[in-house]
């Protein structure tokens, strides 16, 4: 795709709009603002320029610029990537319901957007998430159980961003577009960004995570703004899931939010974030185009947030059930396993074998949590500096001195 | 060699690193072809091409926000923050990502990354341009703090924070830029984090930092001709870490101390120093600790900066306040 061909071609309406002189008929098509909340506030509907490739019932359709051949192999696989992922999720809130984790951040309802996204990406690419990724995670080799450690309390992230290209979850709305925006810098400074021929192979991108109230941060305006003066090889992947904890999205916007991209001078496209393939698709387009050299692009995932904002949420108090019941019906995990019984690209001792699967995983999930051993005192002292601060050294050497106090005791804690 | 201002220093060290080392990258805004609103990056965009130092969006959260990211992948990104209070938009950055990645990733994540932050008043800035914030970056943990007062040091200290390993907050006394000495470049002088003896006296300590070590010097001149006091003038040089031995050395030996900053006092850096004194000298002192800084109030505009700011009248005001033996 050429990048012109982004350009959204004109509607009759405008088109007319833009051949006449300016004055109050000239703007008449334009739509008022209560027509555009209007519209923001049809959240089950993405609107015309929604990238779908597998509608709500499970049937395949085309798309005259974001089609894509996968195998039944690679279907099949993504049904199972959402499956466990899901299943590990709903562990999860399990866990914080039973009092073993502190909270959880439900992911139920996005399983199609960040598994699509995840598997677009190369090993050599780098991810940089906000805290609801558990199905990048997934797809980056970041086994559920390294999660855990966040939400139990134990540490801020056990997983390696260097081995797994995964970064750490970003708490902090937004700022992780910059790092990334950064980091796809960095890749362009050292040349792997638009080699051809054999070194093709190697080229690499960055992707950032983040949600539709993220997008009124400054962060992510400038994080835009910098990846498109730099050309910076950066997808900016927005999972616009219609709710910032209790705020809807007219709340944060008046244009649809992948309509943004076009005043930083780079695609922005909707995809239906609940539709794995088309994720996928528009996600591997717009990563090889950052690869190529002519990123960034912005996706916007058009899907909806389950569950509430976290296990300390009550969704109950801003939001209609009616909401959740026309988003039920589009479903991710559901569309595909239709899509997939009827096309007899799965049968039932496969779809079988997953839910196995899954129970084990939520087993192994569960097993790991309620054994993780409480972290030693001493480690927060750790890794403050690369060399350890004087100060740092004597308050670690004093504080461990006192806990060795109560050593005798019977119960051997601080009182 | 010859006279050599801070300003060359810095970008003499600048240019070395540089040259030294493929991943180190200059930018920030006006950096290119400028050189920067001091001057302190002339000619290194011209030297080493747009792509080892270059000009940035103007927004301060983004220098640092993209910094992290580039070291993530490997580089050494030394950042420059225009002034000190438009370095404010890049807290965030600074305090939540660039000073906890170490740390949050257990030890995976380094960050070598250089902020430079143009501080202090003295040169009739309008608004925004002349605070000292050096206590919102000592207060956060992961972050190594410091200051040269000298050209040699500049050079030196600039050189060496370049090399370390963590996220360095370097703070440039924007009025001493100008201030030339005898060096040699390149200069080695102490280590980054040791605090230095400017002037050896044995009656009271002067404490300062940055651009007060100038001023403090002057005191201790103006002691010794009009009060016949011995003072011995310490340079702290590092503020996160505080070299508290050298600086407990000194108080030992003289009994008193003053520290001197150009910081509102209240909350100032100076209490940590206090803090530090009392702790580990308060056996050896003949008087409280005393602070002399800038008053608690925000800072005044460019005609009234001369009284907001410490000056030799009230570091003697100071030194004459603490309980001399003729005076008991």
């Amino acid at each position: 795709m050429s990048p012109e061909h982004w350009t959204r071609p004109s509607r009759p309406d405008e088109q007319t709009r833009n051949g006449t002189a300016s004055g109050p008929a000239a703007t008449s098509a334009v739509p008022t603002r209560e027509q555009v909340i209007a519209g923001l506030r049809a959240t089950s509907e993405g609107g015309a320029d929604l990238v779908q490739l597998l509608t709500p019932e499970g049937q395949r359709v085309s798309h005259p610029d974001f089609d894509i051949e996968v195998t039944d192999e690679q279907l099949r696989g993504m049904y199972r990537d959402m499956v466990l992922v899901r299943r590990a999720d709903r562990e999860g809130n399990a866990l914080q319901r039973q009092g073993q984790l502190g909270i959880w951040v439900p992911l139920l309802g996005q399983e199609a957007a960040q598994i699509g996204a995840g598997r677009a990406m190369r090993p050599q690419d780098m991810a940089f998430p906000s805290y609801r990724e558990h199905g990048v995670a997934w797809c980056r080799g970041v086994d559920p159980t390294e999660l855990l450690g966040i939400f139990r309390g134990t540490d801020h992230g056990s997983w390696d961003p260097n081995t797994t290209g995964m970064g750490l979850y970003t708490i902090v709305i937004g700022n992780q577009c910059l790092n990334a925006a950064g980091y796809a810098m960095g890749q362009r400074f050292e040349g792997r960004v638009g080699n051809t021929g054999g070194d093709s192979a190697d080229n690499e991108a960055t992707m950032t995570f983040f949600g539709d109230g993220a997008t009124s941060q400054g962060d992510v305006h400038e994080g835009m703004v910098w990846a498109a003066v730099y050309d910076a090889p950066v997808v900016f992947f927005c999972q616009n899931n219609q709710w910032a904890i209790s705020e809807p999205t007219e709340r944060q916007t008046r244009v649809p939010l992948y309509e943004r991209a076009r005043g930083y001078g780079f695609p922005g496209i909707r995809v239906d974030g609940n539709d794995v393939l088309a994720s996928l698709a528009v996600t591997r387009w717009a990563l090889d185009e950052c690869r190529h050299g002519n990123g960034p692009v912005l996706i916007e995932a058009f899907t909806y947030r389950m569950d509430a904002h976290t296990t300390s949420d009550d969704a109950s108090r801003y939001r209609l059930d009616d909401d959740l019941e026309a988003w039920k019906l589009k479903d991710p995990i559901e569309r595909l396993r239709v899509h997939l019984v009827r096309e007899q690209i799965a049968d039932q001792e496969f779809l079988d074998s997953v839910d196995a699967e899954a129970d084990e995983l939520a087993q192994r999930f569960r097993d790991f949590c309620v054994n993780m051993p409480e972290p030693p005192p001493e480690r927060m002292f750790s890794e403050v500096y690369a060399e350890e601060s004087p100060v740092v050294a004597a308050q670690r050497q004093d504080y461990l001195q006192y806990l060795d106090g109560f050593a005798d005791s019977a119960a051997g804690g601080v009182h | 060699m010859g006279q050599v201002t801070m300003a060359q220093a810095l970008n003499t060290a600048l240019r070395d690193s540089l040259r030294a080392d493929p991943n180190v990258l200059v930018f920030g805004e006006d950096v290119g072809a400028l050189g920067g609103v001091f001057r302190i990056t002339e000619g290194l965009a011209a030297e080493f091409g747009e792509q080892r130092c270059f000009d940035s969006p103007l927004a301060e959260a983004g220098i640092v926000g993209t910094a992290v990211g580039m070291a993530m992948y490997g580089f050494r990104p030394v950042v420059e923050m225009q002034f000190d209070a438009f370095a404010y938009p890049a807290f965030e950055q600074i305090t939540s990502h660039a000073a906890k990645l170490r740390n949050r990733t257990r030890g995976a994540v380094e960050l070598p990354m250089v902020i430079r932050i143009p501080y202090g008043g003295g040169i009739g800035g309008v608004e925004h341009h002349s605070d000292s914030s050096e206590a919102y970056y000592t207060h956060t943990p992961g972050l190594t703090v410091v200051s040269p007062a000298t050209p040699a040091d500049a050079y030196s200290m600039l050189q060496e924070a370049i090399t370390a390993a963590d996220p360095v907050v370097f703070l440039e006394p924007k009025r001493r830029y100008w201030t030339k000495a005898e060096v040699e470049l390149p200069a080695a002088t102490e280590p980054m984090h040791r605090a230095v003896i400017r002037r050896a006296g044995t009656d009271v300590t002067l404490l300062a930092y940055g651009p007060m070590v100038a001023t403090a010097m002057e005191a201790a001149e103006a002691a010794r001709t009009e009060e016949g006091r011995d003072v011995e003038v310490v340079d702290l040089r590092s503020l996160s870490p505080l070299d508290e031995d050298t600086v407990c050395a000194s108080v030992r030996k003289t009994g008193r101390a003053v520290i001197v900053h150009e910081a509102p006092v209240f909350g100032g850096y100076g209490a940590e120093v206090a803090a530090t004194i009392n702790r580990r000298c308060f056996h050896y002192l003949e008087a409280p600790v005393a602070r002399v800084g800038g008053f608690d109030i925000p800072y005044p505009s460019p005609k009234l900066e001369e009284h907001h700011l410490p000056h030799t009248g009230r570091i003697l005001d100071a030194i004459a306040e603490l309980q001399w033996e003729e005076d008991r």
